[in-house]
């Protein structure tokens, strides 16, 4: 294992199926956050339940908060706007983050708080065995929808766009050297950060319809280069928008250099 | 406020108490009979250094206390019946991550929505078994403003102490009753911090009478905190005897403890019967007591203030043998009676219940208990 490696992570083997694009993630994470000039203790991963919270925890050697089905973001944001410090970062997946959890990814880039969430796109729940994400695409097998998903998928990208956030990006597991800038400029950019990796589960989507892990890579590059395809890829939303923490500090520090005052 | 003698809401002096205890973190989301708390923490917790937070809604409330928690803060939320409902899965994670937090609840009377702005007793079963899983709960229940700011004090510092989510369970009568409340100067109640982590790794040596110290988020202790059956590290591991253990040790640090019970008596020694009472019924459970006794009746009465652990030891040793009439009175369709009965049998234990979100009058009470005591003879 690379010298690197050794240093970020503090359990191995994963547990991750093979194909599975999540110990990529975790790879392209370790090396962006090894990129990055940010104090390691700052780092906070808050994940909740799912495939894709398992990327930071247990393995990563940082404070990991492994909470519970959804609410990873409302964890993330008592813990931040306690401790402004914090270099607060999000892992979810569709089901955890758009699913269950799709109110708490819109208050959040509404208020346009300083966390990273990278949400794993699988376009199904993994961990339960392969039941029907809000994500999946249309006329796809699942075990819920053994007949074709009737309903048509989120675009996760446009949602948080119009919910608020300031730093909205789309990439595949695929092309991992872009995956790491991307990730890097989502941590540095202050404000909510979204970035929605799409990623293959070879064992539940892929078995069910069709999809091998080739597969899986010729459909996610025709996408990423399809540039008339719906389904946008790359950085779209970088802006610079007052940030929520530092919107409230600002009121509280009136509040308390006028008490101040007056006493 | 500062120290003094006040005229003020039950939910005014909650937020009050929590704010002498120390409390820097509130999240919330609006509902009746709980908001008064909500709006006084937005506007004076600020000014006391703290933060506070309207979030989306009651699940994303709790979520970020326990957030806040464990970034060192003392945290709090306060809601009512159908916001509890919500809370639970987070509740639940609390217990097992051992997440010391505060939530208020303002019962409101039910089921679902009810008559929202009636008060109730009905969330005394709630409040220990609303959560998932097995763990022991700190429950505290006031009967007047004044014992509403002594027992968020308390809730805070049994909460920070056995490192543990602890319930202050109001009503809706006593949190929008207006009476005297005293705050006492700062330091005339002591209050409790947590033991916090000194080495970077956490090792069994760390652990006193079942309970741990805690570490924050950004010391650099790596900590790795999860809902799933782990170590006292933090570390994952689905061992039989690993679970086993920590739910041994959640449970017996509160059901060990000597200092959570805490009740009050009156006129036990020379009485025959009893009542037991808590929260708003206590009041005119009192009366009744009082007013039957000048009428020569030898009746007792005890108010719980800790609702859970319910003081079965306590409540065995309090009660004598003469006495072999217990009313329990409370605003729900029997709930702590069922408590007394398993506790008090062979005695004979009666349920006197108020439902509709009406408060017992001393004469209902009264007519109870005269009706049942001429039916024995």
């Amino acid at each position: 294992m690379s010298k690197i490696m050794n240093k970020y992570l503090r359990y191995l083997p994963h547990k991750f199926c093979s194909g599975c694009g999540n110990g990529i993630i975790l790879n392209c994470f370790i090396r962006a956050i090894d990129q990055l000039d940010i104090d390691l203790d700052s780092y906070l991963c808050v994940s909740g339940i799912g495939c894709s919270s398992w990327i930071p925890s247990p393995y990563l050697n940082l404070d990991t908060f492994h909470t519970v089905h959804g609410r990873a973001i409302a964890y993330a944001t008592g813990a931040k706007v306690f401790n402004n410090n914090l270099t607060v970062i999000v892992f979810t997946g569709d089901g955890d983050g758009a699913g269950i959890g799709g109110n708490h990814l819109i208050h959040a880039a509404r208020r346009n708080i300083d966390i990273t969430v990278f949400l794993v796109n699988n376009m199904i729940y993994g961990m339960t065995g392969g039941q029907v994400a809000p994500t999946t695409p249309k006329n796809a097998i699942t075990d819920t929808t053994p007949f074709g998903n009737p309903e048509k998928p989120f675009d996760l990208c446009k949602l948080v766009e119009a919910a608020g956030g300031t730093f909205i990006a789309r990439w595949t597991v695929f092309q991992p050297r872009k995956l790491i800038k991307i990730m890097k400029d989502a941590i540095i950019h202050k404000g909510f950060s979204f970035v929605e990796i799409l990623s293959p589960c070879p064992t539940e989507y892929g078995r069910k319809n069709n999809l091998s892990i080739i597969d899986y890579y010729r459909y996610f590059k025709k996408l990423v280069q399809n540039k008339d395809d719906k389904l946008k890829f790359g950085i779209f939303v970088k802006k610079n928008l007052p940030e929520f923490c530092e919107q409230l500090n600002k009121l509280r520090n009136n509040i308390l250099n006028n008490k101040n005052m007056h006493s | 406020m500062k120290p003094g003698r006040y005229f003020v809401l039950g939910d005014i002096a909650c937020a009050e108490g929590a704010l002498y205890a120390g409390c820097n973190f509130f999240a919330g989301y609006p509902i009746t009979p709980a908001t008064e708390i909500t709006e006084y923490m937005a506007k004076h917790l600020p000014e006391n250094g703290g933060y506070f937070l309207q979030m989306e809604d009651e699940i994303a409330s709790s979520a970020a206390i326990i957030g806040a928690s464990w970034a060192g803060a003392k945290a709090m939320t306060a809601t009512s019946g159908p916001g509890f409902s919500l809370m639970q899965e987070n509740i639940s994670y609390a217990y097992h991550t051992e997440t010391p937090i505060v939530i208020v609840v303002v019962q409101r009377s039910g089921p679902s929505t009810g008559q929202a702005t009636y008060p109730a007793q009905q969330e005394f079963y709630q409040s220990r078994y609303g959560a998932h899983g097995d763990y022991e709960s700190i429950v505290l229940s006031p009967s007047s403003v004044q014992e509403t700011f002594e027992l968020t004090v308390r809730s805070f510092n049994l909460s920070e102490k056995y490192r543990v989510p602890v319930i202050l369970l109001l009503d809706g009568a006593i949190g929008h009753f207006r009476e005297q409340l005293i705050i006492p100067e700062k330091g005339a109640i002591e209050i409790i911090n947590r033991k916090c982590l000194k080495n970077n790794r956490i090792n069994s040596s760390d652990l006193i009478d079942n309970i741990l110290p805690m570490a924050h988020f950004g010391e650099g202790k790596k900590l790795l905190i999860t809902g799933s059956a782990h170590e006292i590290s933090g570390k994952r591991n689905y061992d039989p005897k690993v679970h086993e253990s920590t739910i041994n040790r959640i449970c017996s640090k509160i059901s060990q403890a000597k200092d959570i019970i805490d009740l009050e008596y009156h006129h036990i020694e020379d009485s025959t019967s009893l009542i037991i009472s808590w929260g708003v019924s206590a009041r005119p459970s009192l009366g009744a007591v009082l007013s039957l006794r000048q009428e020569g009746i030898k009746i007792g009465f005890i108010k719980l203030k800790t609702i859970w652990p319910f003081p079965d030891e306590i409540l065995n040793n309090l009660v004598h043998e003469d006495i072999s009439d217990i009313f329990v009175v409370e605003m729900n369709n029997g709930m702590a009676v069922r408590e007394v009965q398993r506790v008090l049998r062979p005695r004979r234990i009666f349920s006197i219940k108020k439902l509709g979100g009406v408060i017992p009058s001393i004469n209902f009470i009264k007519e109870n208990i005269l009706r049942y005591l001429k039916c024995q003879k």
